[in-house]
């Protein structure tokens, strides 16, 4: 076991942004995190990685650990001078031929020699995991690296991460943005709400025609639907209230309501 | 050659300028520009308590300045408040307190002006011998944290999560800052360590391509920056500090202005950059990869 997460949690400014998280991560494994908006995914992520502590419960990382982060937000503004080459060695002392390697797996050779304040949305994250493939890591932990990334720009990102996995077996935990489209390569699915709400494997139906209605035939091989099994729904004070015994079944509309907000992850108040 | 109080100012001048321009760039990168004016802020309140206690001035303010530096990197760890909101609020309590300390001690006078713009004709040899020793000690530990406290400033999660420590890097940081700036208030003043560590750093961006060489550039200009300055100072009878000032600003308005034939020259910096740096990272030794 690469990190194993036992009833973790995080409080901060009088709240929880999670808590009693139990996870763990296997070498070849890929781990998909996804939730709403600040469900508590990067932190869950952060935790792993020890960049946070937890206030409660345990976290264990394998001695000796080799890790590679694709940060979610990482601002290089103007003012800093810094070439892609240079940033692939913020944390290595890897050679010039080993980055080059790295830079061509991810396309990006021939920006080797830019600045990484003038590259666009989509370089600047085929950058990143182009320094996490460097450091060829045990454990490879990315949040949202598809963001600004073109529609088949994802399927081929997903696509060297699978192959990072099988080349290096290592282990990913990897952060979706998107509530029920997963790497079709992704062991196991962990939807977060504040809390661990479900997890499971991403459902086999890449071939069905209403997937590929929805994302088109070349998708089929990258991506996979996650179907999402909760036993509970968030109330927008943050309650949660378990709908396996819910008194009122017959719900009020405003109930549909709340549960389809839930689902989409917008207008979510978390606890 | 080191009694004419002209060659001691450009001697000292130079030394301040040497140190200030690769911290400087730290300063613009981690967009703390003004950090060097809280701490010259709150030096203020160093002087004051080393007149009460009867200590050491320098060594009150460099105390003062840790203080101030260690309690700005707490609460940016709460991040609560943007990094420039937390600045301005130690920046200015520290002076209103350094202020009221001062007015209680009613047998004390403080010399405000010569706070702000010290005094770079008034340099000793004894100050010569503490800007430079200090400096050739600030530069040498800077060069040992330099990967470290580059990575970073860059993003602080992501060496922190691939285990390169920077919390040792950024706490030797503030205290080379602190150093730096409570040796020099007393030599040159605030008006002085303030503008030299920002202004020759932010010329030196556009005539960078990697952080060293914007380090360089910066402690080359505010080199130049002094040696105009003083020049100046000596033809026309200005101030020195300010003029030193004037002269910075002079370099950096030269840096922004579209001279037509900047374009080859930029280029050839930019690819001399680029060799430097891979070159570099040849002769590391190659990381174990397992």
């Amino acid at each position: 076991m690469l990190i194993k997460l036992e009833n973790a949690g995080i409080y901060r400014s009088d709240r929880w942004l999670v808590r009693g998280v139990s996870m763990n991560v296997a070498p070849g494994e890929i781990v998909t995190l996804i939730g709403p908006n600040g469900s508590g995914k990067s932190t869950t992520a952060k935790m792993a990685l020890g960049v946070l502590n937890a206030d409660e419960g345990h976290v264990h990382r394998r001695a000796g650990l080799r890790v590679s982060y694709v940060a979610q937000k990482l601002d290089v503004n103007w003012t800093l001078p810094l070439t892609v080459k240079r940033f692939l060695n913020l944390t290595n002392r890897a050679s010039k031929s080993e980055m080059e390697v790295a830079l061509s797996s991810t396309e990006t050779l021939h920006i080797a020699n830019a600045q990484m304040s003038k590259l666009s949305g989509g370089e600047f994250q085929r950058v990143l995991l182009a320094r996490a493939i460097l450091r060829a890591p045990d454990f490879l932990v990315l949040d949202e690296p598809v963001q600004g990334v073109d529609f088949n720009g994802e399927i081929a990102l997903y696509k060297l991460i699978d192959d990072i996995r099988n080349r290096l077996n290592c282990g990913v935990l990897l952060i979706s943005h998107d509530l029920h489209v997963v790497m079709s390569t992704t062991d196991r699915v962990i939807c977060l709400n504040g809390h661990v709400c479900c997890s499971g494997t991403p459902a086999k139906v890449a071939s069905s025609d209403e997937f590929k209605s929805l994302f088109g035939a070349r998708a089929a091989s990258g991506l996979a639907l996650y179907e999402h099994k909760h036993d509970h729904e968030h109330l927008p004070d943050g309650r949660i209230q378990s709908t396996r015994d819910a008194p009122n079944s017959d719900a009020p509309n405003s109930d549909v309501g709340i549960q389809a907000a839930d689902e989409t992850g917008e207008a979510k108040i978390d606890a | 050659m080191l009694d004419d109080f002209f060659t001691r100012a450009v001697i000292g001048g130079i030394g301040v300028a040497l140190v200030a321009g690769p911290l400087g760039c730290f300063i613009i990168w981690r967009r703390l520009a003004y950090f060097g004016d809280t701490l010259s802020h709150s030096a203020l309140l160093g002087v004051a308590l080393a007149l009460l206690f009867e200590l050491n001035v320098t060594f009150a303010v460099f105390a003062i300045s840790l203080v101030v530096s260690m309690l700005l990197m707490l609460l940016q760890r709460r991040a609560t408040l943007s990094s420039d909101a937390l600045l301005g609020l130690l920046a200015h309590s520290a002076l209103a307190v350094g202020l009221v300390v001062l007015a209680f001690m009613t047998w004390v006078r403080v010399d405000l002006m010569g706070f702000l713009f010290g005094d770079v004709l008034a340099i000793t040899s004894f100050d010569l011998a503490v800007i430079w020793g200090g400096g050739v000690l600030v530069l040498g530990v800077l060069s040992r944290i330099w990967h470290p406290l580059f990575a970073a400033t860059v993003n602080y999660e992501l060496p922190t999560a691939e285990g390169v420590q920077p919390d040792v890097a950024n706490v030797i940081f503030m205290t080379l800052m602190a150093a730096v700036i409570a040796v020099s208030i007393k030599i040159v003043g605030v008006l002085l360590i303030t503008a030299l560590l920002i202004i020759p750093a932010a010329t030196a961006r556009r005539f960078s391509a990697s952080p060293e060489m914007m380090a360089t550039i910066a402690a080359i200009v505010g080199v130049l920056s002094v040696w105009l300055g003083l020049l100046g100072s000596l033809e026309w009878d200005t101030p020195a500090g300010p003029s030193i000032v004037v002269a910075a600003l002079g370099c950096f308005v030269l840096s922004v202005l579209p001279v037509p034939g900047m374009r080859p020259g930029l280029k050839s910096a930019l690819k001399t950059g680029d060799r430097s740096s891979a070159s570099a990272a040849q002769d590391r030794p190659h990381s174990s990869h397992h």
